[in-house]
């Protein structure tokens, strides 16, 4: 009886607005996105280059676990991640990773997965995270705790509104960025 | 001299000269030559040169279970490590990085020579812009991004072409580094002997050596281990194994129940022995004979023997127990011609053998003619010398077990209507007697065959069936005729018949196709002006790029790269994989991988038209083996009815009445149709051993029923019912013996001939003619 009394006090506390934006808010809102279709355009900066490399495209999530990344131009590639299993399709030719065969690329796409999914266990567990800014305009810095995967990713930077994702950018280690910018198409 | 003495000495002298020829002469051989065409089609030379060269055939697989994953990850690479330094084994591979990246460096620093995209036309100023623009445009895929450290060397893109070729084929799966089965509870590696698939003692040694060195280390990382080994090595070793087990085991068997047989009738422990005198003079002249004619003896010819004791000792128990009463004059003049006839009547069924394109049934019928032949000669001609006076108590004897003998005749209806049930039987269910697939044959058990299956799938290296093979007298030929069918099969690739092929030719080219290659590069300030007007406006700039005109300029000079330069990488794996090279010549295989999705098979039509006017030759394995095995089972009904047709003409050529010709064959047809009807009823799937061994029904069971026409002249005695009685008793014993092997080829002859003896010898015995139930 007095469970059930403590549980509608908390009940009934919860929706109350928080005084600051946090973390645990920010999952929240990532856990309640349902997810859908949206446009994208990726920009390489890389030091081998003169000018940035830019691919755009479509990316379509389906919450909890499926990510489908087509890239149309400059050239199509469809890159799909399912569970632990990531496909790439490319020149009528299909390559599948198995990511538990590769635990530093399976950290590093727990990242995106982590974030999409709002999974902060998932993301801390590879990563310090740093929240900044507020529900509507929100940036969130990855920094990587494993040695192993600072070799690949030096920072990761996510930006977005509410659920929904803007924008991530990449540091390599070797100083390349890439940005990919995110623009919701609406729709699932 | 005593003739005693004097037989004994000639006896023992034959005996040693051949047991010394056959240790000079004879190599034994226990691998799948017993199967394997003697006369091949240029088809079936790739099959048996496979079977027998192949570097498939050097592959061992092997699954550590137990423990748990990062422990058995430990003892993988503990494994390798140590395998690698035995020398065994020319590669053990569980899925180390390092491994690879030997293979990436040579496809690196031979890209030149190796891509088929190298062309004059590539290095144009149009062509190198359309490379370049691909190579950065390639930066922005997940997989492009690999190859950014090479950029600026290989601005062309070479490097991911040729990783692509390399990467055909998938991948196990992987944990803590090493691969694993696709649920992760098994550690598995793929090890290459350096022994030769054919080389069974070579690779016996390799197995000693994983087994030895996994109890060694095993512990250090726990108690609760299991390595399981497959591969077809292991399958000729255990089979070989098998047969050895098998000789000794069935050879013991059938010598004791026989000589239990002899003992209760003689009695005498000096006449048992000198049965052992037919025994192993028709062993050694057949062994002899085998190696005399083929060189190899075969160890299932070998555990064929067991059976042929049997009807060896026959001979002696015609004499001892015949010629009792009336001396060895009356026992030649009397008994000797029937003898004789069941030695022609064995003869000529099993000579029908001998024209078998399937060597290991030429070698058993050539063993039985000469064992059969020898025992009766040194039971017509030595025997008597030896054995001296015999009691005659032998032939005094009642007849043994005469009272249902005598009683059989009544039911000589009732026999002929279950005859016919037999056959109604038979002919109902023609269509499922016969096992059309050569697998019968194979004395790999079923659950070694799963535990195959299983690895092979764990490591994805799934058996191979659609081959083209090119041959030629050297290697450099042999690689340019794979480099013209691969480009005929291309056509096939892009159009999606095919999923793709494998060649040798992708890493190592012919000189001609290096040379070509090596031609289309330009030299280094012709390249510098050329990229410098391709990059204009790329975002990839010519000034990046002086590795490129460094390695193009290097490339332009480099010698011929050759298999040695290969030595120790997975290419040179690949390459030997697929290239054989023996006293036939050279020839090269392309492993064709059929279209994703439908069942796997591909369209034999299109690919032979791809190939049309080429010397190259297509080739279905699985269809090869059971065109193989249909035409062995053609050419053995074909040889039974001939077999069956001599021992009958023998017998109505000697017997001339029409009477006696049907008292003597009907008891063997009746039989022949029994055993066939008895063995489907058991669920036996009959193949073609089992049809060999209906022909051995007739030409072994006739000897029996002779012995019952020649008491039709109403001279029967006890001494030749008993002599019967106990020499079909001993063939059954032999034979059914064979029934205890592991072996499907001496399994098949056994449960095929033993129940049949016994059956003919009560057949005849049924429809001898009345007046030999008036002895009753």
């Amino acid at each position: 009886m007095r469970r059930a009394l403590l549980c509608c006090l908390f009940a009934c506390l919860a929706p109350l607005p928080a005084a600051a934006f946090d973390l645990g808010d920010l999952m929240r809102h990532l856990v309640a996105h349902p997810g859908g279709k949206a446009r994208f355009v990726e920009t390489k900066h890389l030091a081998v280059l003169d000018q940035p490399l830019v691919a755009r495209g479509e990316m379509t999530y389906t919450p909890p676990g499926r990510l489908e990344k087509r890239t149309l131009s400059p050239k199509q590639e469809t890159l799909l991640l399912e569970g632990n299993r990531l496909s790439l399709q490319r020149d009528r030719q299909t390559l599948s990773i198995d990511l538990a065969s590769q635990p530093q690329a399976l950290a590093f796409i727990d990242s995106i997965r982590g974030i999409l999914a709002g999974n902060r266990q998932a993301l801390e567990q590879n990563y310090s995270l740093h929240l900044a800014g507020r529900l509507d305009q929100w940036t969130l810095t990855l920094l990587p705790r494993d040695m192993k995967i600072a070799e690949l990713v030096l920072r990761i930077t996510v930006q977005g509104s509410r659920g929904q994702l803007r924008a991530i950018e990449y540091l390599q280690a070797d100083g390349d960025r890439t940005e990919l910018r995110i623009e919701p198409s609406g729709g699932q | 001299m005593r003739p005693a003495l004097k037989s004994a000495l000639i006896w023992l002298a034959a005996m040693a000269v051949g047991l010394w020829l056959i240790y000079s002469q004879a190599r034994f051989n226990a691998d799948m030559s017993f199967f394997l065409p003697s006369e091949p089609t240029p088809e079936q030379q790739v099959l048996v040169d496979q079977i027998r060269e192949g570097a498939v055939t050097r592959l061992l697989m092997a699954a550590i279970s137990g423990g748990d994953a990062q422990r058995r990850a430990a003892l993988s690479q503990a494994l390798r490590q140590q395998l690698l330094q035995t020398e065994h084994f020319i590669s053990v591979e569980n899925g180390v990085q390092e491994s690879l990246d030997r293979d990436r460096d040579l496809l690196l620093a031979h890209r030149y020579v190796l891509s088929p995209a190298v062309t004059p036309e590539r290095f144009t100023e149009a062509g190198l812009r359309a490379a370049i623009t691909d190579s950065v445009d390639f930066l922005l895929s997940p997989l492009g991004a690999l190859f950014k450290p090479y950029l600026t060397r290989d601005p062309t893109g070479e490097l991911p072409t040729l990783i692509r070729q390399l990467n055909a084929s998938a991948q196990p799966a992987s944990r803590h580094g090493v691969w694993v089965s696709p649920d992760g509870e098994r550690a598995v590696l793929l090890a290459q002997t350096r022994a030769l698939g054919s080389d069974t003692d070579g690779q016996e040694a390799a197995l000693n050596a994983f087994n030895a060195a996994f109890a060694a280390l095993s512990p250090r990382f726990g108690d609760d281990f299991r390595l399981t080994l497959s591969g077809p090595g292991k399958f000729a070793v255990d089979a070989r194994a098998t047969i050895k087990d098998d000789i000794q085991r069935l050879t013991l068997i059938s010598m004791l129940a026989i000589f239990a047989v002899l003992f209760t009738v003689y009695r005498s422990a000096r006449l048992i022995l000198l049965s052992l005198l037919p025994i192993l003079s028709g062993v050694v002249a057949g062994v002899l004979a085998v190696a005399l004619a083929y060189g190899t003896v075969f160890g299932i010819t070998v555990g064929f023997g067991a059976a042929l004791i049997g009807e060896a000792v026959d001979y002696s128990t015609y004499y001892f127990v015949q010629s009792g009463r009336s001396g060895v004059a009356a026992w030649r003049h009397r008994f000797w011609p029937t003898v004789r006839l069941g030695v022609l009547t064995s003869v000529f069924g099993f000579a029908a053998l001998l024209f078998s394109g399937f060597p290991g049934l030429a070698q058993l019928g050539l063993y039985s003619i000469a064992g059969v032949v020898a025992a009766a000669l040194v039971a017509r001609y030595t025997l008597p010398d030896l054995a001296g006076p015999l009691p005659g108590r032998l032939a005094e004897r009642p007849p043994l077990a005469l009272n249902w003998i005598c009683a059989l005749p009544r039911a000589r209806w009732p026999m002929l209507v279950l005859a016919l049930v037999a056959l109604t039987y038979i002919v109902v269910e023609r269509q499922t007697l016969w096992q059309a697939d050569i697998s019968a044959l194979s004395t790999v058990s079923t659950a070694d065959a799963r535990a195959d299956g299983e690895l092979r799938s764990d490591l994805g290296t799934a058996d191979s069936r659609y081959f083209v093979v090119v041959r030629a007298a050297d290697q450099e030929s042999v690689l340019q005729a794979a480099e013209q069918a691969a480009a005929r099969l291309e056509p096939l690739v892009a159009d999606g018949t095919l999923a793709g092929y494998d060649s040798p030719t992708r890493f190592l080219p012919s000189q001609a196709t290096q040379a070509a290659r090596r031609a289309a590069l330009p030299e280094p300030g012709e390249l510098a002006r050329r990229l410098q007007d391709a990059s204009e406006g790329l975002p990839l700039s010519a000034a990046r790029l002086q590795a490129f005109i460094d390695d193009v300029a290097a490339a332009r000079v480099a010698p011929v790269l050759t298999r040695e330069a290969l030595a120790g990488s997975h290419l040179e794996l690949a390459v030997s994989a697929l290239t054989l090279h023996n006293e036939h010549g050279w020839s090269v295989l392309l492993p064709l991988h059929p279209a994703a999705g439908g069942d796997l098979s591909i369209p034999v039509a299109r690919v032979q038209a791809a190939l049309a006017g080429s010397d190259a030759l297509f080739i279905d394995m699985k269809g090869e083996f059971d065109a193989l095995y249909a035409s062995y089972l053609d050419e053995a009904i074909l040889l039974s009815l001939a077999g069956v047709a001599a021992v009958l003409l023998t017998l109505a050529v000697v017997l001339r009445q029409p009477r006696r010709f049907v008292t003597v064959t009907l008891p063997l047809v009746l039989a022949v149709l029994f055993v066939v009807a008895g063995l489907h009823l058991a669920g036996q799937a009959l193949h073609l051993l089992h049809l060999i061994g209906l022909l051995l029904i007739v030409a072994v069971g006739s000897n029996y029923s002779l012995f019952f026409d020649l008491a039709e002249d109403g001279r029967h005695d006890p001494g030749t019912l008993n002599s019967t009685l106990i020499a079909t008793l001993t063939t059954a014993i032999g034979f059914g013996t064979l029934a205890l092997s592991q072996v499907p080829v001496l399994q098949a002859i056994g449960v095929t001939v033993g129940p049949g003896a016994l059956i003919v010898f009560l057949l005849s015995a049924m429809f001898a003619p009345r007046r030999i139930s008036q002895g009753c």
